[in-house]
């Protein structure tokens, strides 16, 4: 089945995309959901979806040839920037951020489409995913960010770690929270950006979070739950594509249902365990 | 001999203009285990925050190691185990050994990785505290106890020379409270390391501290504990503001 992935050059731009995609949301997402803030993937994929609807607009009223994908991944960056302003000025209700640029965001895009008097069926790819939207430059644009993504986490892990464990220890043992904190949304925006081609605006968040709460059940620490997590982005992935293809369903749908199956097993996985020593526990 | 790792000068600081230290003046000798106590809102965490330089004196002068704090670089010289450490996600995915490793994040620098040194260091500071057989286990599986000694790891991993622990007893068992003094005074009598433990427990920093403080914006009274106890009724209900009785006893 996986083979017509590989005989045709649009399925395999998707199919490479889907893995890059596969690594580096799962990657990020742990440090996203062990800092609380999963639903700041869903503010700022909303921001991108209003990038986006500018960079058609742009496209249909002026015929720029900016690529959507570019407006949307610069407001992702720009709205990521304000999450931090909103945040700093909302100390103690943090997350007041998020519903205040999510409504910003599906606010503009529904100014943006209506300016351009509505799109094709291009607007529908980029809100559920498309397995034959991406481009060979989509691919390339989306590994440089997949490069970008594994150098910032490497270097920076440790601080980053320390950071989502405990911000005021770091703060005391003299790491710049702020500028460590700055780089971790920036790059997430990119991420997310760069995923909307596969999984869609709606369902982004969804390949953030999912596998990182499925393995989040079973792992033993941090680094084993990161590599749990993009084990379980991947088999989401290529399970998803393949099914999406194949049922013509657009694969932001199969992936994320895929992730909810995996989560699933992954409470029942734990459940088995938690019985088992409890058995022994008791004889 | 006088040999004071930290010198506080005509310190003052205020809240918003609301005064919460006025006219701080001591010193905090090397090898000491100082007991710094005070009722809520008396300024204790204040302090700490001073010392450590998250906030800066409105009036006066701090000196760490002998440095002016403005141009204190060595922090790694101070561990601090803060009062909301046991306050953290239960379900964050860590294990001890990683836990412990934050203690060395900021003294290894950007852009550089963990070597078998640092690991030793970890292991080493794990074993300091009795916790070597949980290394591997998540931080959040162990008891309340056991996480406050692995929070104590974390700050001795980067072999410091002062350890700050604000309010580290909070929600700990008696029995688990009785070992953490043992561990306390093992790590100032054994490896020399200078304490700083801010605690309501009056009485039982009586037993513990060779130095004790009392702080309610201004400083009541420095001075060791046998000095303390012969405190009069009248000077402690002056420094608490209300009628009170110091029960001394041993945990």
């Amino acid at each position: 089945m996986i083979g017509h992935f590989f005989e045709y050059e649009f399925l395999r731009n998707t199919f490479y995309t889907g893995l890059l995609i596969g690594l580096i949301a799962p990657l990020l997402g742990t440090f996203v959901v062990v800092r609380r803030l999963s639903l700041i993937a869903d503010a700022l994929s909303h921001v991108t979806l209003a990038g986006i609807a500018f960079g058609l607009l742009l496209e249909k009223k002026f015929a720029l040839g900016l690529s959507p994908f570019y407006t949307g991944m610069g407001f992702s960056v720009m709205a990521s920037a304000f999450v931090e302003q909103l945040r700093r000025v909302y100390k103690a209700y943090q997350e007041l951020a998020i519903p205040i640029i999510l409504s910003g965001g599906v606010a503009l895009s529904v100014v943006f489409i209506s300016v351009a008097n509505g799109f094709n069926t291009d607007l529908y790819n980029y809100l559920f995913g498309s397995v034959s939207a991406v481009s060979r430059q989509d691919l390339w644009s989306i590994l440089a960010i997949t490069i970008i993504v594994l150098i910032v986490i490497t270097l920076f892990f440790k601080e980053l770690f320390t950071l989502s464990f405990d911000e005021e220890h770091a703060v005391v043992s003299g790491i710049h929270a702020k500028r460590i904190h700055f780089l971790f949304i920036v790059v997430t925006a990119l991420v997310i950006a760069a995923s909307i081609r596969i999984v869609g605006v709606l369902l982004v968040s969804a390949l953030m979070t999912l596998p990182v709460a499925a393995s989040i059940r079973i792992a033993n620490g941090f680094k084993q739950t990161m590599f749990l997590s993009v084990i379980f982005g991947e088999i989401s992935v290529i399970i998803g594509l393949v099914a999406g293809y194949y049922f013509e369903i657009p694969p932001g749908g199969t992936i994320v249902l895929t992730s909810i199956l995996l989560l699933l097993l992954s409470i029942l996985i734990k459940r088995i365990k938690f019985n088992r020593a409890r058995k022994r526990a008791i004889q | 001999m006088s040999n004071p790792i930290v010198t506080m000068k005509n310190v003052s600081y205020a809240y918003d203009n609301k005064p919460t230290l006025k006219d701080i003046n001591f010193e905090i000798q090397r090898g000491s285990f100082l007991g710094l106590v005070g009722p809520n809102g008396g300024g204790k965490t204040t302090l700490i925050k001073l010392l450590l330089g998250l906030h800066k004196p409105q009036n006066g002068s701090i000196q760490l190691f002998g440095t002016p704090i403005q141009k204190f670089k060595d922090w790694n010289k101070i561990g601090f185990v803060s009062q909301k450490a046991n306050t953290f996600n239960r379900g964050f995915p860590a294990t001890v050994s990683e836990v412990v490793s934050m203690g060395l994040t900021a003294k290894v620098g950007y852009m550089k990785f963990f070597n078998q040194s640092h690991k030793k260091q970890i292991e080493k500071a794990v074993s300091q505290v009795g916790m070597s057989d949980y290394l591997h286990e998540n931080i959040g599986d162990l008891s309340g106890g056991q996480q406050q000694r692995i929070f104590i790891a974390r700050a001795l991993v980067s072999n410091p020379d002062l350890l700050i622990l604000d309010e580290p007893t909070v929600g700990v068992d008696t029995e688990n409270v009785q070992k953490f003094y043992e561990l306390l005074h093992l790590l100032n009598d054994e490896n020399g390391i200078t304490l700083l433990l801010i605690t309501h427990d009056t009485g039982t920093m009586t037993h513990h501290a060779t130095d004790i403080a009392c702080l309610n914006k201004t400083l009541h009274f420095h001075g060791n504990p046998s000095q303390y106890t012969q405190l009069s009724e009248q000077d402690l209900s002056a420094f608490y503001g209300h009628q009170l009785n110091v029960v001394s006893h041993h945990h």
